[in-house]
């Protein structure tokens, strides 16, 4: 009797350490969070006790490094608009085209093919497209762009914006293709049956359905395009540039932290502090894109009962 | 029986827009697999492409020259070879010859003939590819290129070789090693803390705010741009804790913490296929709930565990911009000796030599990218062949 009590004794102890081992384990993803979110928002607010919170979201001129600098972040918010733009109309396209075609019109078979070699896309590091976009695509612009009488810088926004819409093709093809095979058959069944064609089924009935599961696709593929850094480290300018001109060089939010960063000022300095600035601004927009990306993804989910998604 | 007439105007089931809506839709499914081709096209352009500018880089030349090896010449490699030769031979070969004597010190006041490694310029050169030399220079390398006396060989330098500031003598060997370091911290953190979450949350957790909250943490995670996770490798690992800058200790844990996402949900996926059959069974034989997570859940669910987490290591081993801002990019000539010295990593090792200006930088670069796709797509296969050697059907 005692001996099993003893035994019990020690088990139910050791159940509890593993237990709160486990509990401690699951909340370190909650301080990396907090710590992301902290350590950018200290230094964020040292950044505005120097400089004005105002002209940081308004200012039109950066011009870190020089006595009197001004921090007005407004052609860098402009400069990554553009390029995200861009990048999103090659994106999107394509990869619901893909996603539609795979899930839609291919054999199984084929299928099995074809998803892999998207996924190499996908696997592809951020810094090869860089170097692609920087050494390949960047020269075609300019040769392409002479061609038609326009003229174009070697760091052109579109040169970035093509490359980084192929970057995330697969994000959006392969949350799309989830979602459109998620739409009941039933439906598309019942169009066939009262004399749709197939691409009016897909297009009325099968892509309305699906669209909250598309928006939320396309909504994180806005927030990586948004976060991307080593392919406009690579290939777009440094030079803050308030521009429309997809052909002119422009920079990004991420582009300015890596030089502020990299750059040799104190780390004190509003130069250095610019960049959690910027990072904050970061944070919070691909934070608040993810919120309703997971929300309208929740909500397909709970509408057709599926769990695979 | 009534004949049908598809254009018989009595038809009910005649629609003359019939043929335009037919034509829609082979159209729209034009456009779709149009924008499949176009995708699988630039992977094929792109594959060429980075092949097409690194293959070269495979290759090294060598010229064979005379060497005189003594005391002078240890001491300025200059003197080591001949006036016209100087700019022929590569000035980094030349300096590593007290190496040499050191392993034979024979050769110490004789003169060698030797095979001695190329210029970058004559290389390029004899790759066809943008070259400097001036027109004598030209002329003494097509003369010892027609005596047979440059050869082409397989380049292990590229293998062997650390970072140098002379392109022939560049290598990815101490990027190779520093990403190795590095990922073996980041696993080393990342896989059980992974784990470990998982099997909270699938085994163990009720369904609570706690725990709803660390789900929608994972998701938010799994979703914030790298460079962010550099920001904070920066201000809590460097500054907050003191850890020493560009090491692969702080590349690491910055990357373990992107990692932890991809652990955690492939790993909660391969625990939820385990069927709840099994865990029945361990209780009806009187096990406690972590005797059956520990003996056979966890087992079951090992495979799928160990394909995530490959998946994650090569997702990791590609990461650069969080590396840049805890300073992986410095020059470092020689593989880390420990986890808490300087390193550079792979990508970060292509991300520097694409800035460089000498042309022979960008072949090493689209090598470099090779190698890098390689490991990447031996990863990513050994995942996949590991999904389907281990996949069980419940």
């Amino acid at each position: 009797m005692s001996v099993f009590e003893s035994n019990k004794k020690r088990r139910e102890l050791n159940e509890k350490l593993i237990k709160w081992a486990l509990i401690m384990a699951a909340t370190i993803s909650i301080l990396t969070t907090f710590g992301i979110l902290f350590s950018i928002l200290f230094e964020a607010l040292e950044f505005f006790k120097l400089r004005s919170f105002l002209y940081f979201i308004t200012g039109s001129e950066w011009t870190p490094g020089v006595i009197g600098s001004k921090f007005g972040a407004l052609p860098i918010f402009a400069g990554t608009f553009v390029i995200t733009i861009i990048a999103l109309i090659v994106a999107i396209p394509v990869g619901l085209g893909s996603a539609i075609y795979m899930s839609e019109y291919a054999s199984s078979n084929v299928r099995d093919y074809l998803k892999p070699m998207l996924e190499i896309l996908a696997g592809i590091p951020s810094v090869v497209y860089g170097f692609f976009a920087a050494i390949t695509v960047a020269p075609l612009v300019v040769k392409l762009a002479e061609f038609f009488g326009l003229e174009a810088t070697f760091n052109s926004a579109l040169a970035c914006g093509i490359v980084m819409g192929i970057m995330i093709i697969p994000i959006i093809s392969s949350l799309c293709d989830d979602v459109i095979r998620a739409v009941p058959d039933s439906q598309r069944k019942a169009a066939f049956g009262l004399g749709m064609t197939h691409g009016e089924t897909i297009k009325n009935i099968v892509l309305p359905s699906a669209m909250p599961g598309i928006i939320s696709a396309s909504l994180l593929a806005l927030s990586k395009a948004l976060g991307e850094t080593m392919v406009v480290v690579m290939a777009a300018g440094l030079r803050p540039n308030l521009s429309w001109n997809p052909l002119d060089d422009m920079t990004t939010v991420t582009v300015t932290i890596v030089n502020a960063l990299v750059g040799d000022f104190e780390f004190n300095s509003p130069e250095t502090l610019s960049a959690f600035a910027l990072g904050l601004v970061l944070f919070v927009v691909t934070l608040i894109l993810n919120m309703i990306s997971l929300s309208l993804i929740r909500k397909f989910k709970e509408k057709y009962k599926v769990n695979t998604l | 029986m009534i004949k049908r007439n598809k254009k018989d105007k009595n038809n009910p089931f005649y629609d003359p827009t019939l043929k335009k809506r037919h034509s829609i839709a082979k159209r729209f499914k034009t456009f779709t697999l149009s924008s499949l081709i176009f995708s699988i096209a630039f992977l094929a352009f792109f594959l060429f492409d980075i092949s097409s500018k690194g293959i070269p880089a495979f290759t090294m030349y060598e010229v064979q020259a005379t060497v005189e090896i003594n005391e002078k010449s240890l001491d300025d490699s200059r003197f080591a070879v001949t006036k016209e030769y100087r700019n022929i031979v590569s000035r980094a070969w030349l300096r590593d010859l007290p190496k040499l004597v050191n392993k034979d010190p024979k050769l110490m006041n004789t003169t060698q003939t030797m095979w001695v490694l190329a210029d970058d310029q004559v290389d390029q050169y004899l790759k066809g590819h943008h070259y400097k030399l001036k027109d004598k220079e030209k002329a003494l390398v097509d003369e010892l290129n027609s005596k047979g006396l440059i050869k082409a060989k397989f380049n292990t330098i590229f293998f062997t070789n650390g970072d140098s500031k002379i392109p022939e003598y560049a290598g990815i060997s101490s990027a190779m090693v520093g990403s190795i370091f590095t990922l073996v911290i980041t696993m080393l953190f990342a896989f059980p803390i992974g784990v470990m979450t998982a099997v909270y949350l699938e085994e163990f957790s009720k369904d609570n705010k706690f725990t709803r909250f660390i789900e929608i943490n994972i998701n938010n995670l799994a979703a914030i741009p790298s460079i962010l996770f550099g920001l904070l490798g920066l201000s809590i690992f460097i500054n907050l804790f003191g850890l020493p800058r560009s090491s692969p200790m702080v590349g690491g844990l910055t990357l373990a913490l992107m990692t932890l996402p991809i652990i955690i949900v492939s790993s909660r996926a391969a625990l939820r296929s385990v069927p709840d059959n099994i865990r029945q069974a361990g209780y009806g034989l009187g096990l406690n709930k972590i005797q059956v997570t520990r003996d056979h859940v966890l087992p079951l669910a090992f495979p799928g565990i160990l394909t995530g987490s490959i998946i994650g290591l090569a997702n990791a081993m590609g990461e650069t911009a969080p590396l840049i801002i805890v300073g992986m990019i410095a020059f470092i000539p020689d593989a880390p000796a420990m986890v808490t010295s300087a390193a550079t990593v792979m990508p970060a090792q292509i991300f520097t030599w694409a800035g460089m200006p000498e042309g022979m930088y960008i072949e090493k670069t689209a090598a470099g990218i090779m190698v890098l796709l390689g490991i990447l797509m031996s990863l990513n296969a050994l995942a996949i062949y590991l999904r389907k050697k281990f996949e069980v059907k419940w």
